[in-house]
Parts: C-alpha cells; sequence; structure tokens
C-alpha cells in the first residue's frame, strides 16, 4: 500500500470516501499502538529476566511461593480466552445481515473481560493476604507491577468496549448505513485489541510462573548472565 | 489508502468562538501553535536556569546559589531543554503544523487525541514546574536521573521532587504517544492524491521517522521511569542494591543500577535522532528553497534517515563506556556508533552539494541552516571522538561532553527551529519576521554558541570534569581555565539576553510586519499553496490539492519559473521522475 | 561574500585556537600515550574534514549567491558521487575505529603481573584497601559494615585478615608498576578518575569494577569523582601518590590489618571513639579536620566559637548545640551553608564520643577540657 505507484495520479483510485480512510487510519492507529505497547512489555520483561539473575530474587513459581498453585490464574486466562473468542466471532457475525448473535457476543466478552479483571483483584487480594507485597521480594513486585500495567491496558479496551456496545445498540434501533460502519470498525478493533492483550497476557503468565532455571536460560541465550 | 475527497461527508464545521477555537481546538494549527509557545516558554525558565549556572561557574559566588540550588538547575535545564523543549517542538510544533499541509490533508487523522496530546503535555509540563515550590524543590539527579543517587538523600529533591519529575515524565510520554499515533498515521493513510511517499518533502520524512522513534523508545523511558518511581514510594528494589548512606543500611537489596542506564539509554540514545532527524528534514527543505535548487540526493537522503533510526536503536551503550558494564560490550558498540557516521555524513555532504551550482538566496532562515551545518558538523565530528570506545574514556564526564552534546543536539537543533520559524511564519500568521532583527539575531545566536562551545572541548582535554559546582583547588587545573570560564559566561549571557530579539520580532511581527502573501519563498510544497494564508479549518477549500511531482523541483530546465509547485501537472511542465520517483 | 568571510574566519580562528590554545591535556604520569595517540589521529582526521567541509561551503556561498535571472543546475541525483564520498568516508571512519579498538583490546586485558588496589567510594570520600601478603582481597558485602567494618570485610574469610585498610583520602602506588583499581561503592555510582592517567570507570554499588593503569611519574595526585554522586560530588577529592620502591615500602609498614582493627580498638579514649565514628560515619566528607572548605563548617577551631545563623542569629558552638545538629541538622543552619546534611541516629555515648572529638580539635584548651557528656534526658 505504501509503496503502491501513483505516477501522475488521474484519474484516482475510486473513492469510497471518508470511511474508508477513517477506518484505515484507525487500524493503523491501533497497530501503531500495540508497536508502542509491545516495545514497553518487551522491555519490562527483559528488565525482570535480568534482575531475575540477581541472588535476592526468589521465583514466584518456588513449592513455598503463591504461583506453586496457578489454578485462579488459569481460571482468569480462560476468561480473557473466552472474552478474545467472542469478540472475534461478534466480527464475524456482524457481517452477516441480521447481525446475528453480534450483541449478545459482545455482551459476553464485555462480562468475561469485567470477571478477568475481578480475578485478577481476587488473586492481589490472595497475594496479599498472604503477606506478599510488592516491597517484600522483587519478583513480586514485578508480578504487581506487570499485571497491574496489563490490567489497566484492558480498562481502556473495556472503554473502547463500551463505545461499540453503544453503538450497536443504536445500530440496531435505527439503522444507517454509517452507523454500521462505525460499529463494524469499533468492534474490529476491539477484537484486534483483546487478541493483542490475550498474547501480552500469555507471555505474562508464562514468564511470571516460570522456573529459575527458565530464567537462567533465556537469560544466557540473551547474553545477559554473567 | 483512501482518499477523503467529498467534503460534505466530512466532519469540517469550523469551531466558533474564541474558547472552541484557540483553546480546545482540535485544528492541527493551532494545537502547533498551542505546543510551540508552551514548548517556548519553558525553554525561557531553562535557559534562565542556565545562565544562572553560567554566573556561578564564570564568577563563583557572584549570585547567591548553593550547590543545591546549581544541581537542581543544572538537572531541569538539560530535562527541560531535551524533552520539554526540542522533542515537544519539532513533534508537536512543527509536526504538527507541517505533515497535514505537507502530504495535503485536512487534519490529523486523529484530531481529538491531538488534542488530549497538547493538554496531556501541557500537564506534564505544569507537574514539572510545580516542583519548584514543593519541599526540598526539584529534583538535582542529573537529567539522566540514575539511580541510587536520584532517590536517595545525598541528592536535592530526592523525595518530592524526583517523584515530581518522574510523573511529569509519565505524563509526557502519555502526551508523546497520543501525538505520536497521529503523525505516522497521518503520515501513511491521509496522504492526498499522487503524493506517493517518495514525493514527499524530507521534512515529512524525518519527523515521520523520529515518531517512529519516539513510539518505541519512550516505552523504555516509561518503564525505568515507573520502577524508579515505585522503588522511591513503596521500597521495592528494581534499580537499588544493598547500599548504606551517612552510615546507615538502607532498606534495598539486590537490584542493579546499570539496568537503569540501560533502559535510559535505550531511550535517551534514539531521542537524540527524535530531535535532530526533524530536524535534518527541515534544514533539508530550508536549504534547497532558498538555495533555489532540488535537494541533492533525495533518495539517499530518505535511506539515510530510515537507517539513522534504524542504527539508532544500537548504538546506545555508548553512554556507558565507563559505566562498569561488560567491557566486551565496547567493542560492538565503539563499531555501530561510528557506522552510523556514514549516513550522517552523507546527509552533509547532500546539504552541501545543494549549495553546489545552486542560486543562494541568503535569507535568515538560509543563514540559520548554514549555521546549523557548521555547528552540526562540529558536534558531530566530536561524537567520533566519544563513540570510539577507547577515546571516550579519558574524555567522558567532562567539559568536552558537555561541549559535544550542546553543540551537536542543543545549538543545532534550535538554530533549525529558528530557521524554520523565521521560514514559516508567514504562512502561520500571513506577515514576514523583521528582516534586520533577524540577521542581529541571527549573528549573535550563532557566533556566540560557537564562542562558547569551541573553547569548550579544550577545557574537556585539559581533564574538568563536568556537573562540578566549584573547582578550587585542584592543581592540574591552571588558573587560565577560570578566565576561559568567566569569557564563556559572558558570552553566553549575551547570548540569552539576544534571544530576547527574536521574542521582539516575533510579537512585533505579527502586527507589524510586511504581508507575506501566499508563498513569500517561492517554494514548491502544499503548505505554499493553500487557498488563503493562514490557512483556514480543513487547509485546502472546497477540494484536495492534486501532487503531480516531488517537492524540489527548483531551477527545471524549460519551466517559466525557477520552482514548480508540486501540483503543477506533468502537461504543463514534464516530470523529470526517472531518479526521484519510483 | 561577508557570510563566506566569516566561515573561512572561523575555519582559521578555530585551527589557530587549537594550536595556541593553553588549555591542552594535562600533562601524562601513565602508560596510557597510546590514549593520547588515539586522541590524535581522531584529531587529525575530524580536522581534515571540518576544515574541507566548511571551506567548501564557504566556497559555494561565494560562488552561488543568487543572482537575479540565473538558473541553479538541475541535477537532482549523482548516484556515483555519493557512493564515492561514501567510500570516502567509511575508509576515514576505519582509519579511526580500528587503532581505538586496538588500544581498547589493551585497556580491557589487565597484565598478569599487574598488583591490585581497592578504591571504595560513599558520599563523599574515598577509603581504600589493599590485599596484604596473600595478594587476595577478604569478601565484602555492603551488609556488614558497621563502624568496626567500615569495609564490610567478611571476619570469617582467611583472606580477609591481611588485607591492610586505608581510612584516608589518600592511597600510594609503585612507579613503573602495572596496577589493577578494583573499584567498590558503598552508596550511589561515583567514578575514579585521575586526569593525568587518562583512565577512568565508575564505581556502582552492588558490584565490583576495575580497570589498569601503570603510574609512570612521581608524585601526587588528584583522584576526581566523575560520576554525579549528589550535592557534594564536586568535593569528593582523593589523592595518589606514585612512589618509588623505598618510599612504598616505608608507606606500607605503617598501614593496618584487618586483623589489626578486629582485635585492637577495644580500649580508647572519648576522643578515639569520636574520631573513628567521625570517619565510618562519613562525617569528615562534608566537615573538614584541616580547615580546608568544604560543604558543612570546618571543625578546625569550632568548638567555643560564635557562629552567625542563617536566620541572623548568633550562636554559641557548644556540645548541645552540636547534638542538636547531629540529630537535627535543620533546625540551626550556619548562614553560607546549604542545608543538606540528613540527621544522623546515633547514642548517647556516640553523641559524647563525637562532641569530645570536635572539642578536641579546637585549639582553646579552657573550651576542650570543659566538656561534659551533656545529653539532657
Amino acid at each position: 500500500m505504501l509503496t503502491q505507484a501513483r505516477t501522475t495520479s488521474l484519474p484516482f483510485a475510486a473513492s469510497s470516501g471518508y470511511f474508508d480512510q477513517r477506518s484505515a487510519s484507525a487500524k493503523t492507529g491501533l497497530h501503531l499502538l500495540m508497536a508502542a505497547m509491545s516495545s514497553m512489555f518487551f522491555l519490562f520483561l527483559l528488565s525482570y529476566i535480568l534482575r531475575s539473575q540477581v541472588s535476592d530474587w526468589e521465583a514466584l513459581s518456588e513449592p513455598w511461593q503463591p504461583l506453586a498453585q496457578t489454578g485462579q490464574l488459569w481460571f482468569n486466562s480462560a476468561l480473557l480466552v473466552v472474552a478474545s473468542i467472542s469478540l472475534e466471532l461478534a466480527r464475524r457475525s456482524i457481517r452477516q445481515p441480521d447481525h446475528g448473535h453480534s450483541r449478545e457476543l459482545l455482551l459476553l466478552a464485555g462480562l468475561s473481560s469485567f470477571g478477568f479483571l475481578v480475578g485478577q483483584l481476587v488473586f492481589w487480594n490472595f497475594l496479599t493476604s498472604r503477606g506478599f507485597f510488592a516491597g517484600s521480594n522483587p519478583a513480586n513486585a514485578f508480578f504487581f507491577l506487570l499485571t497491574g500495567l496489563h490490567a489497566l491496558h484492558l480498562i481502556g479496551g473495556l472503554v473502547a468496549w463500551i463505545v461499540a456496545t453503544v453503538r450497536l445498540s443504536r445500530q440496531r434501533r435505527q439503522p444507517t448505513e454509517e452507523g454500521l460502519a462505525l460499529t463494524k470498525l469499533s468492534i474490529e478493533l476491539c477484537t484486534t485489541y483483546w487478541h493483542f492483550l490475550l498474547v501480552v497476557w500469555m507471555f505474562l503468565f508464562a514468564l511470571l510462573s516460570s522456573s529459575p532455571s527458565t530464567y537462567a536460560a533465556i537469560a544466557k541465550f540473551c547474553g545477559l548472565g554473567d | 489508502m483512501a482518499y477523503a475527497d467529498d467534503v460534505e461527508n466530512e466532519e469540517l464545521h469550523e469551531p466558533t468562538g474564541f474558547i472552541w477555537k484557540y483553546v480546545w481546538s482540535q485544528d492541527h494549527k493551532v494545537i502547533a501553535i498551542q505546543y510551540s509557545t508552551t514548548a517556548i516558554l519553558v525553554g525561557l525558565v531553562a535557559l534562565v536556569l542556565s545562565g544562572m549556572m553560567r554566573m556561578q561557574i564564570g564568577f563563583p559566588g557572584s549570585i547567591d546559589m548553593d550547590a543545591t540550588a546549581y544541581y537542581q538547575a543544572m538537572t531541569m535545564h538539560g530535562m527541560i531543554m531535551v524533552i520539554y523543549l526540542l522533542t515537544a517542538i519539532f513533534l508537536g510544533g512543527f509536526g504538527n503544523y507541517l505533515i497535514p499541509l505537507m502530504v495535503g490533508a485536512r487534519d490529523m487523522v486523529f484530531p481529538f487525541v491531538n488534542m488530549l496530546s497538547y493538554w496531556f503535555y501541557l500537564v506534564s509540563v505544569l507537574v514539572l514546574l510545580a516542583s519548584f515550590f514543593v519541599p526540598g524543590g526539584p529534583t538535582g539527579a542529573g537529567w539522566t536521573l540514575y539511580p541510587p543517587q536520584a532517590i536517595t538523600a545525598g541528592t536535592p529533591g530526592s523525595e518530592w521532587g524526583i517523584i515530581l519529575m518522574l510523573v511529569s515524565l509519565i505524563i509526557f510520554i502519555i502526551a508523546a504517544t497520543m501525538g505520536g499515533l497521529n503523525y505516522v498515521t497521518t503520515v501513511l493513510q491521509a496522504r492526498t492524491h499522487g503524493m506517493t511517499m517518495f514525493r514527499m518533502p524530507l521534512t515529512v520524512w524525518g519527523i515521520f521517522v523520529a515518531t517512529i522513534l519516539a513510539l518505541l523508545a519512550f516505552p523504555a523511558l516509561f518503564v525505568s521511569g515507573v520502577m524508579m518511581l515505585l522503588d522511591q514510594t513503596i521500597g521495592t528494589s528494581f534499580f537499588m542494591p544493598d547500599m548504606m548512606q551517612f552510615g546507615s543500611q538502607l532498606d534495598y537489596s539486590g537490584g542493579s543500577p546499570i539496568l537503569f542506564q540501560h533502559l535510559f539509554w535505550f531511550f535517551g540514545h534514539p531521542e537524540v535522532y527524535i530531535v535532530a532527524l526533524p530536524a535534518f528534514g527541515l534544514v533539508s527543505d530550508l536549504i534547497s528553497i532558498h538555495a533555489r535548487r532540488s535537494i541533492f540526493g533525495y533518495r539517499m537522503m530518505v535511506w539515510a534517515i530510515v537507517s539513522i533510526g534504524v542504527l539508532s536503536f544500537v548504538v546506545w551503550a555508548h553512554h556507558m563506556y565507563v559505566s562498569g558494564m561488560n567491557p566486551y560490550f565496547g567493542f560492538f558498540f565503539a563499531t555501530t556508533t561510528l557506522v552510523i557516521a556514514v549516513p550522517t555524513a552523507l546527509k552533509v555532504y547532500n546539504w552541501l552539494l545543494t549549495l553546489w551550482r545552486g542560486n543562494i538566496h541568503l535569507t535568515v532562515p538560509m543563514l540559520f541552516s548554514l549555521a546549523f551545518i557548521v555547528t552540526f558538523l562540529v558536534g558531530g565530528l566530536t561524537g567520533l571522538f566519544l563513540g570510539n570506545v577507547v577515546v571516550d574514556i579519558p574524555l567522558s564526564d567532562t567539559y568536552f561532553v558537555v561541549a559535544h552534546f550542546h553543540m551537536v543536539m542543543g545549538v543545532a537543533p534550535i538554530l533549525v527551529v529558528f530557521g524554520s520559524i523565521y521560514h514559516w511564519y508567514p504562512k502561520i500568521t500571513g506577515r514576514m519576521l523583521h528582516d534586520g532583527i533577524g540577521k542581529l539575531h541571527f549573528w549573535i545566536t550563532f557566533l556566540g554558541t560557537y564562542l562558547i562551545y569551541f573553547p569548550m572541548h579544550y577545557l574537556g582535554f585539559l581533564g574538568m570534569p563536568r556537573r562540578y559546582y566549584a573547582y578550587e583547588d585542584y592543581p592540574f587545573i591552571p588558573e587560565s581555565a577560570q578566565s576561559l570560564n568567566a569569557f564563556i559566561t559572558v558570552v553566553a549571557i549575551v547570548v540569552g539576553i539576544s534571544q530576547l530579539l527574536f521574542l521582539f520580532n516575533l510579537a512585533y511581527s505579527y502586527f507589524k510586519g510586511a504581508p507575506s502573501g501566499g508563498n513569500p519563498w517561492r517554494a514548491t510544497s502544499l503548505e505554499w499553496l493553500t487557498p488563503e494564508t493562514p490557512p483556514k479549518h480543513g487547509n485546502w477549500g472546497s477540494s484536495l490539492p492534486v501532487v503531480h511531482r516531488w517537492a524540489y523541483d527548483y531551477g527545471v530546465p524549460g519551466a517559466e519559473l525557477d520552482y514548480v509547485p508540486q501540483t503543477t501537472s506533468a502537461e504543463e511542465v514534464p516530470v523529470h521522475e526517472s531518479d526521484h520517483d519510483e | 561574500m561577508t557570510f563566506a568571510v566569516i566561515l573561512v574566519a572561523i575555519v582559521v580562528v578555530s585551527v589557530l585556537f587549537h594550536f595556541l590554545s593553553p588549555w591542552q591535556a594535562t600533562p601524562l604520569a601513565s602508560n596510557w600515550g597510546s590514549i593520547d595517540t588515539t586522541i590524535t589521529i581522531t584529531l587529525v582526521i575530524t580536522g581534515i574534514f571540518f576544515v574541507a567541509i566548511v571551506l567548501f561551503m564557504a566556497y559555494c556561498v561565494y560562488k552561488y549567491k543568487a543572482v537575479p535571472e540565473r538558473r541553479s543546475e538541475y541535477r537532482p541525483e549523482n548516484k556515483k558521487l555519493e557512493w564515492w564520498l561514501i567510500g570516502i568516508t567509511t575508509v576515514a571512519i576505519c582509519a579511526l575505529l580500528a587503532p581505538g579498538l586496538i588500544v581498547y583490546n589493551d585497556f580491557v586485558h589487565v597484565p598478569a603481573n599487574a598488583v591490585e588496589f581497592e578504591a571504595v567510594g560513599e558520599q563523599w570520600r574515598w577509603s581504600y584497601r589493599l590485599p596484604g601478603k596473600d595478594k587476595t582481597f577478604g569478601r565484602t558485602s555492603v551488609t556488614r559494615i558497621d563502624e568496626n567494618n567500615t569495609f564490610g570485610i567478611d571476619p570469617s574469610d582467611a583472606a580477609g585478615q591481611d588485607d591492610i585498610l586505608i581510612a584516608g583520602n589518600q592511597i600510594h602506588v609503585l612507579i613503573n608498576q602495572s596496577t589493577k583499581a578494583l573499584l567498590r561503592s558503598k552508596d550511589v555510582l561515583h567514578d575514579f578518575y585521575v586526569p593525568q592517567f587518562r583512565a577512568k570507570m565508575d564505581l556502582i554499588p552492588g558490584q565490583v569494577t576495575y580497570f589498569w593503569f601503570t603510574p609512570t611519574v612521581l608524585g601526587t595526585f588528584d583522584i576526581l569523582c566523575a560520576e554525579y554522586c549528589g550535592i557534594g560530588h564536586y568535593n569528593m577529592r582523593g589523592q595518589v601518590v606514585v612512589d618509588d620502591a623505598s618510599s612504598y615500602q616505608k608507606w606500607l609498614s605503617s598501614q593496618v590489618t584487618f586483623a589489626d582493627v578486629l582485635s585492637g580498638g577495644t580500649v580508647e579514649g572519648l576522643v578515639d571513639q569520636g574520631q573513628r565514628l567521625a570517619s565510618s560515619r562519613g562525617c569528615i566528607a562534608c566537615h573538614s579536620i584541616d580547615g580546608a572548605p568544604s560543604l558543612g563548617p570546618g571543625w578546625l577551631d569550632l568548638y567555643g566559637r560564635q557562629e552567625t545563623l542563617s536566620d541572623g542569629s548568633q550562636v554559641k558552638v557548644d556540645g548541645p548545640y552540636l547534638i542538636e545538629s547531629v540529630i537535627d541538622p535543620a533546625v540551626k543552619i550556619v548562614a553560607g551553608y546549604p542545608p543538606v546534611m540528613v540527621a544522623y541516629q546515633m547514642s548517647d555515648e556516640q553523641l559524647d564520643s563525637l562532641v569530645a572529638y570536635i572539642a578536641s580539635l579546637s585549639s582553646d584548651p579552657d573550651n576542650s577540657t570543659s566538656i561534659q557528656p551533656s545529653i539532657e534526658e
């Protein structure tokens, strides 16, 4: 698209106009945003690996540590997967003439995302109740920091989800071509973003619950181990 | 890419009323002016701080400034200049104003986010300035904010000052990200008919690549800032090692101060190019326009910008040659750092070759551009000293470094800022800036800064360490070094005060300047071809411009005028696209 | 024309300045002449580029000044020329980089026969340790540091018993002997920098860094801190004395080992305790004891003196005032000094010993004899 040659330009590619541009821009913008977020999470994870090589590190997955049992986190992950899948289905069904079950699917996605956030909060509560505070060990600090940032990003996503939901219900009451284009766009953007956050979460989860030897191996692979 | 031709469908409702037009504005041109004005005002604070520091160095004890105040001034000066002035003015100011106009868009693609970007920026500036009024004053940690020092008691402002600094930076990063999404997406998605990537002015290329760097590099500052904030507030040990201070053990353990440095410079070095690349782009356009000659080697210039951008992510540790990191890293980073000199040198050559066989008009913007080349050349060449690891060892942390970075990323970009303001002011206001005042301002600024920073390198050769409040009783420093410092201070004060000329010119010409017309410099790029000057909301009236050629058709043989606007069709003047379009 | 002339003038003045400037590198006192050579190579190569480029620019500005009706040449590209320029630049860059990396290779490889000393930095002073007869340093840890063990040496490590401890700001090294400096910090980042030696390296808490040099000139050289370390950074001075063999041995024989410190020091007077405390808690980093200017009021002849405070009031320096100034330093600030001191926690006994020590530095015998241990309950 970028390098597409347009030497003397006229006549133009058929201009389907404003919404095409708006939709393409929004998608590009989201991709850039995800690139910046990836950079951030990547650097956090790199810092995490580096920090894990210092002797005072107590990996959260050690048997006496809270992440030895990850049941709660698996449950949370499942909720996030449900959210991601239902958004994907909503994205597909909105294209159908009667919009299929897009409304129910969208609602399910929102609820399970909310459930994920609550689940994370429950796990935080569990950690603090057992005396694992952010200040007590760097691994804990990273756990709170990374899950917290991930949750903040998901909350940001929920704002976009609210916009999508409102647009969809308005569209059902009073269908317009413009409204349809905007609804589709909103749902598509949410879907992409949720997939992204799911992938980030899977990386975080995998890393946070890994064993010290895994960290050592990664550190060695990155040339960070001393 | 799709085009938004149909004006009826666009949200082109021009806002009415002062508040909606100038305060809560979503118009990229107004936001650009808001960004620039704020940046210049906060830059003045930093300028005053530097004057105070120079007084203390040149004439110790002449003003009532103790070591605490000195280090606070040093820190705030550096941070404001690098982040809140230069980054903000190049991306938020010039990027906002010029990108939509130069690519033929009606506005940024996300005007609301663009507005939020400015307001976040303003909040970050206010939070930063608020730190002057909290107990303990602003942080005196040095602009690099290295832990453990930044958040322990031996440093001024290690309680409230540093917290506000970090919070302000985090807000700034959010602002820069929101703005950055806009700039990049606008370039990718909102170019007008016929505006291929390789027909864009180099200004757009410079800001475009710099913004991509910003989007990827600022997260590193965010990451380090957040972790340091937690170390300071809730006592985590991300960066804080086992340590004691003033005889007592502190409650930290195991953190890595070096990790902070890696993260900081992973941001910090691209940051240099976030400032430099827009300057490269702007100055390329100024030189081409005022030398009336097509930019030399456009394609190479673009690839140079792109490759500098890519390389800037693999050179960061050249700031850390004596930091105690694994010494073998030095081989790798010295090599990558010197490799980056090749595309950079190419840019300098191409600017010169643009002058060669041109028809050079020594207008004020051109004077600033030529001065930029000299200054940037000195700063670039001294960078070769510091990039070459073993040469850096004696020179690092001395005045050589201070002179180098002030030349290369202080004075050089500021000269471009001035040149660009003299150049685009007519488009922004419809009036020319006063030429005589401009020339006076130019000569004092150019020669003054050269007199300040060229001799300063020699204090570095001598071995004078930087960030010293006073230099009493060091036998290896001769008396004469103090005289040189006094001389530098005098010149610096003169240069500092002379900036009032510039401010006066801005204000005076706004009311009394000669009317400029739409295209006073007889330039080819789209921003000079708007139906109105200053451009109205939506920029282009009823229909978008159509681009038929690149932005550098100056002196085209057979054309009636010595410049051919980008909108001139190939039937009127043939397009020589064999070697500059795909 | 004017602009071209000024460009030429900039070149001429810059080159003249370079040769005539009195501010050149401090005379070398170590083996790192090779570093100076790399600087010279860099200067020559970059100097040629500087002169050539600015002169070419002056030529263009002069020769192609705007003339009405003239058109510039339309030649947007010349690939061949650009590749030539890239080639020449690349060669020049290699000419800079290659010698640099060769010398750097020497810098990172410490000779096998190098002797070691350790420099320990803290805000804002230096102390040093030598490995002793066994040529091995004892293990250390910041967490072991207390007033009897200011270096944090592990007492159970046999290698540490004969380590020689130097609490003052001055270290001696042997001329023409390759020397490896091991660097350690108790608190923040510092940097061990002797301008005459050219080499420098940061000190990082939690880590031991190093560099090496061979001193080649007898004499005393200043050690500067070259990594910003807080308010007293500019005043963090040390000295390195380059000795010949006989004076080095003489100096060495007068130093104490860790074992001496552990066994001795049980019985000592109040003044001696105070002196040790002043050193271990870092007081003397900011309060000189020889009348030299420092960050806080110097202690020489301080006791019994009338001082003017920052609010204009007068105070006589006595025991209670000194104690207040230690435990709550922000209350009374002597005029002319920055309010930078942090509050210290000390036992009553420690405070008394410190006051006794400060009083002992006053020449007025009436004052120094009249002090009483003076803590109000």
